[in-house]
This record gives structure tokens, sequence and C-alpha cells, in this order.
């Protein structure tokens, strides 16, 4: 009986918390982010945005509702939840994981992907053309040729070429096997070393240097957080380092063209003006790749490894 | 709101059965086993690969058990006959099966969207997608806890117990305290395994980043149980298991309910789980205990 008493005790507590949330105007969306980090923050940022533009400002005429696992892929499912028995009007998926748990819990409410590389062999959608199902949205994939070709005009003496990654990260997978593919394409050697976590990087990177002209970094999250890392190691080198999108340069890499996950979301944001005002049926809406690249250099480090930027890609230079 | 709990209570019933694995080291052999974060998703990834390539999602549910099993034994062995410590034979296989799991499934994301898995059966039968996962996870913590009651029981089971109160006196008897341990990582890493599976096949998804903090929602699990439910005698201990799964999926719900900054989720979450765990003290303050004697100590 004692336990129970502390059980309804605990109960009490959070029923009392929770009665004072919700006052929900307007179409609900809600935002399932698989955990904070640069890239995915922008894009939900960009999503709400497009939102925004398009006369849906949150708390006014719609409830936007973001959500983050913080990276633990159950509490997914618990958001998910959350999402289908508020019975929202749309939701946004940030990331593989976060898409394939709620669209594992509904076939009715849209939804939208972001941040995602490959939606069939998620097997979220039937085809990119016409995904048939409630799941669409943006993809993320790389032009990894244009960044490769980018490196080479950045340090036109490269022989080797260093790709680092991490092993347990599908898209990175992906990314590296087209890396080596334009790599080998274009008559330079291929290099690679691989991470399991954000502590092997430090490691990593020394390595690969040692082996390497230069180095390129794809769209990784564990690689996407230990940029100041790689930073530290490849300005000690003097290796030039292209990444795979703009927040990596900004935080220590050399140069990108690249994706920017706020246009993503940005975009992503105005597929959903589709759905909410125009009722557009989604499972009629192609995937969309990025459609805009930006080029990023960081002119910071391209001083410190000692690399003078072609005249024509100066106005690309970014202030820190 | 109901919907919610829920959920809750689905995903707690599967978490339940791998508290009951963490349980068996944690507890009984006195042992902090780190293979788990790679046992369970071993389980996950054996599924999935099972599943993928058309096998019956109950015969790759059952290989899971078998692979998380295996995983337990190679703790085993690192602990007992090559005596390297526990805490880094469960790193060290943790980290080996890291490798090993991205092998089984060959990629580091494995969609099992919109395939047959173990809670198709009851779906078929017409029960909501939740209800079914409810259901199976129920059913299973019942069998498991009630096969788990009766070995714990026979003369090996007792002496696996016997060996985390006591192991020289386990010794004394003339039993092989090294064989109850692997036994014991055997048993538990099956469950974990096992649970693994079945959270994968909730998920739809078995992902290398699966494991992360699956050892603190483990030990959370079995504390708060213990705490909230009592520990009245080993029934009702494996009972409380499930249940101590469940309230920490119950907090996490409100948790998210409240709609929080979502940067503060975990700290809020430490403070949640702790405030909990703090509930018997404040009672106890509140309300001194009265001296009981005869009663069985705390098992260390």
């Amino acid at each position: 009986m004692k336990k129970l008493f502390a059980i309804l005790v605990v109960l009490v507590v959070f029923v009392g918390l929770t009665g004072c949330t919700n006052s929900a105007k307007g179409p609900k969306v809600g935002i399932i982010q698989l955990a904070e980090h640069v890239a995915l923050d922008s894009a939900s940022e960009g999503f709400i945005a497009a939102l925004e533009d398009g006369g849906y400002v949150d708390g006014e005429n719609i409830t936007i509702d973001l959500q983050n696992a913080q990276g633990e892929q159950t509490n997914l499912s618990t958001i998910g939840d959350r999402f289908v028995s508020e019975k929202v009007d749309l939701i946004l998926a940030v990331a593989t994981p976060a898409a394939q748990s709620i669209a594992g819990k509904t076939s009715t409410i849209p939804i939208l992907g972001t941040a995602i590389t490959d939606y069939v062999d998620a097997r979220l959608a039937l085809s990119n053309e016409e995904p048939g199902l409630n799941v669409s949205g943006t993809t993320d994939m790389n032009p990894i040729k244009e960044q490769i070709e980018l490196l080479i005009k950045l340090a036109p003496e490269t022989k080797t070429v260093g790709v680092i990654y991490n092993s347990s990260e599908d898209n990175s997978i992906l990314q590296a096997k087209i890396a080596k593919e334009n790599i080998e394409g274009m008559g330079l050697n291929y290099e690679e070393v691989t991470v399991t976590s954000s502590n092997d990087v430090q490691q990593a990177t020394q390595s690969l240097v040692e082996k390497c002209d230069a180095i390129y970094i794809p769209t990784d999250n564990t690689l996407a957080t230990a940029m100041p890392v790689v930073h530290g190691v490849v300005v000690k080198s003097k290796t030039p380092m292209v990444c795979g999108e703009e927040s990596m340069v900004r935080e220590g890499g050399l140069a990108t063209i690249g994706i920017n996950y706020y246009d993503l979301g940005y975009q992503t944001g105005l597929m959903a003006m589709e759905i909410l005002k125009d009722k557009a049926d989604i499972s009629k809406m192609p995937i969309k790749s990025a459609t805009k690249f930006d080029f990023a250099i960081n002119g910071n480090v391209a001083e410190e490894i000692g690399i003078a930027i072609p005249d024509d890609l100066t106005e690309h230079i970014i202030d820190e | 709101m109901f919907e919610v709990i829920k959920g809750a209570l689905s995903l707690g019933l599967l978490w339940g059965i791998m508290t009951i694995g963490v349980y068996i080291t944690y507890r009984i052999l006195s042992i902090a086993d780190l293979t788990v974060e790679g046992s369970i998703t071993l389980g996950a990834a054996i599924a999935a690969h099972a599943i993928t390539r058309g096998m019956n999602p109950y015969l790759g549910t059952l290989l899971a058990l078998f692979g998380g099993m295996a995983a337990g034994f190679c703790t085993g062995i690192l602990h007992t006959r090559l005596k390297i410590p526990a805490l880094l034979s469960g790193i060290l296989t943790m980290i080996a099966l890291y490798s090993i799991n991205l092998r089984v499934m060959g990629k580091a994301n494995v969609s099992l969207l919109r395939m047959d898995n173990v809670y198709t059966v009851f779906e078929n039968l017409g029960l909501e997608p939740t209800w079914a996962i409810i259901t199976l996870g129920a059913i299973g913590v019942v069998v498991i806890v009630c096969l788990l009651y009766w070995f714990f029981g026979t003369e090996i089971g007792c002496a696996i117990r016997a060996t985390g109160n006591n192991p020289y006196m386990v010794r004394a008897q003339g039993i092989n305290t090294n064989s109850m341990i692997i036994l014991g990582l055997v048993i538990s890493n099956g469950l974990v395994s096992l649970g693994g599976a079945l959270i994968a096949q909730n998920q739809n998804f078995s992902d290398i980043g699966m494991g992360t903090g699956s050892i603190v929602i483990g030990l959370a699990s079995v504390i708060i149980g213990e705490v909230l439910f009592g520990k009245r005698n080993f029934f009702m201990r494996l009972i409380s298991l499930a249940f101590g799964a469940i309230t920490y999926r119950i907090i996490i719900a409100f948790v998210l309910k409240l709609g929080m900054h979502s940067n503060d989720l975990k700290l809020f979450t430490a403070i949640t789980v702790a405030v909990a765990l703090a509930l018997p003290m404040i009672k106890d303050l509140l309300n001194p205990p009265k001296i009981v004697i005869g009663e069985g100590g705390q098992d260390a």
C-alpha cells in the first residue's frame, strides 16, 4: 500500500504538470527529430520558416510541436505515439530512424521527411517519383562529384585523396562509395579510414593525413560534431579538406559545395504548404532533391593551411 | 493521453524483457555487464536480417535469443577463463559486437517497415497494433518470469543465485562458480537480445545506434521496479522489473508531453527518476519505519 501511495504521488504530480499545456490553434504539425545537431536543427528551422513565409505562424494560426529524441531511438516511439494520439495534421520527420519509427505508427497522417538520403532503401516510399504511401519529402543526397572537383580545384597537385567517415552511418557508407568511384575515375588514389564514435576522430584523422594530400569528408553526423578536432589535425599537417556541408565548413573545414540544410528544410516546408493549403495528396508528391547548392569557403582555414583561393571563388568566403 | 500511456505500456513490456536480463547480472550475479549495449542491437540485427530474407519472424526472434546467449558466453569466457575483470569483459564484447552487428545487418540501418513481424499474427486476430504489442509483450513477460522462477528454484538456479551472494561459500559446496557466472551471463544476454529483437520489430527498424543508453534504461528500470513495487519475494521481484520498465517509459512519455525545450529532456528525465528513487527516503523521513526483526537483508 505504501508503494501504491508513492506511485500515486508521482502520477498526480505529472498530471498536474501536464494539465497546463495545449492550447491548439489551426492545423497541428508535429516535428520529430532524431537528435540535436546543427544540420538537423537547421532543417527544422528552415521548415518552420517556410510555413511562416506561407502565412502559418506558430501559435497564431498553426500549432507546431517540435520534439527531439535526443539521440535515444526508443524515444522516437514515444513521440510518435503522442503525435498519433493527438491526431496531428502533418508530421515532419528529421533523419531516417525518425521517419521509419513514425511511418510504422500511422498510414494515414501525411509524413514529410528531410535529412533522409534514400527513401526507397529505407522502405519509406515505393519509388522516388511516386512514393505511393503516406511519406514524401526531400533527400539530402550530396553533390559528391562536384565536391571532389572543388577539392582538386583548390589543391591541384593532389595525388591521393583520403576519406574519413563513421562506418555505422548508412548515408556515409553510400557517400564514401560514390566518392571512391569519383576519385578513382579522376585517376587519383583513394584512401579511407573509418571511425565508430567521435572519440576515434583525432587518431583516425592523424593516420589519414600521413597517407594523403587532401581529405574529403561526407555528410556524416559523427564527423560533423567532431569538426574542430579534424580542423586541429589538418591545420598542423596543412592538408586541404573539403566536407559535405556548410556547417562543417563553419566548424573548421576548408570548403564545400553542398546542401544547405536550412534550404532543404525550407523546401520541405513548401511541400507542407501544398498539403496544408491545397490538400495535395502526399502519395503522389515526388521526393525532391535540393535545387540550389552553396559554395562555402572558410577564409581563416585557407590562410592557416596556406591555400590561395582562386579569384572566381573569393566571393564565397564566409567570414567567421 | 490514453494512447500515450498505451504506447508506454507496450514499450515498457518489451523493455521489461530486457530489464529482466539486466537484473540477472546486476542483482543476481552482482556484475555490471556492459555487453547489454551490444547484445540488444545484436538481437535487433539478427531479427532484421532474418525477417528481410523472408524467414518466419518467430524463428528470427528465436535466433536473436541464441545470438545474445552466444554474446553472453563470450563475456563469460573472457571474465572467468581469461580472468579479465567483469566490467572490462563486458566492454570488450560490446565493442566486438559493434562490428559483428554491422556485419549481420550488412549496413547501419535495416528497415522493417511494412513487413510481417511477430506482432502481425495478433493484428490478424483483429487487435489494434498497439494492443497486439501489449498482448505479445505481456505473454512474453509472464512466460519468461515463470520460466525463470522455476529455473532459479532448481539446484543449478540456486547455485547461480548463491554465486552472486557468496562465491566462497558456493565453492566450499563443491560448485564451480565460473560455470555459474557464465550460465548467468548467457541467460541474461539471451533475454536482452530477445528484447532487442522485439523492440526492433516494434519500432520498424534495426539501427546500429539502438543500444546507446540501453544499460542506463535497464538499470533505472530495475531500481524503479524495486523501489516502487517492493522486494517481497523472488517472483514479485521478477514481475516488478516489468513494472519498473513500464514506469520508466511512462515517465519519459510525460517528460516529452510536458513540451519543454528538448535540450532539457535528459536533465529532467534524470531528476524525475531521482525523485522516484528518493520517494521511500522522503516517506521514511515523514514517517519513521518500525524496526523489523527477522527479515532477510538486501542482496548486495
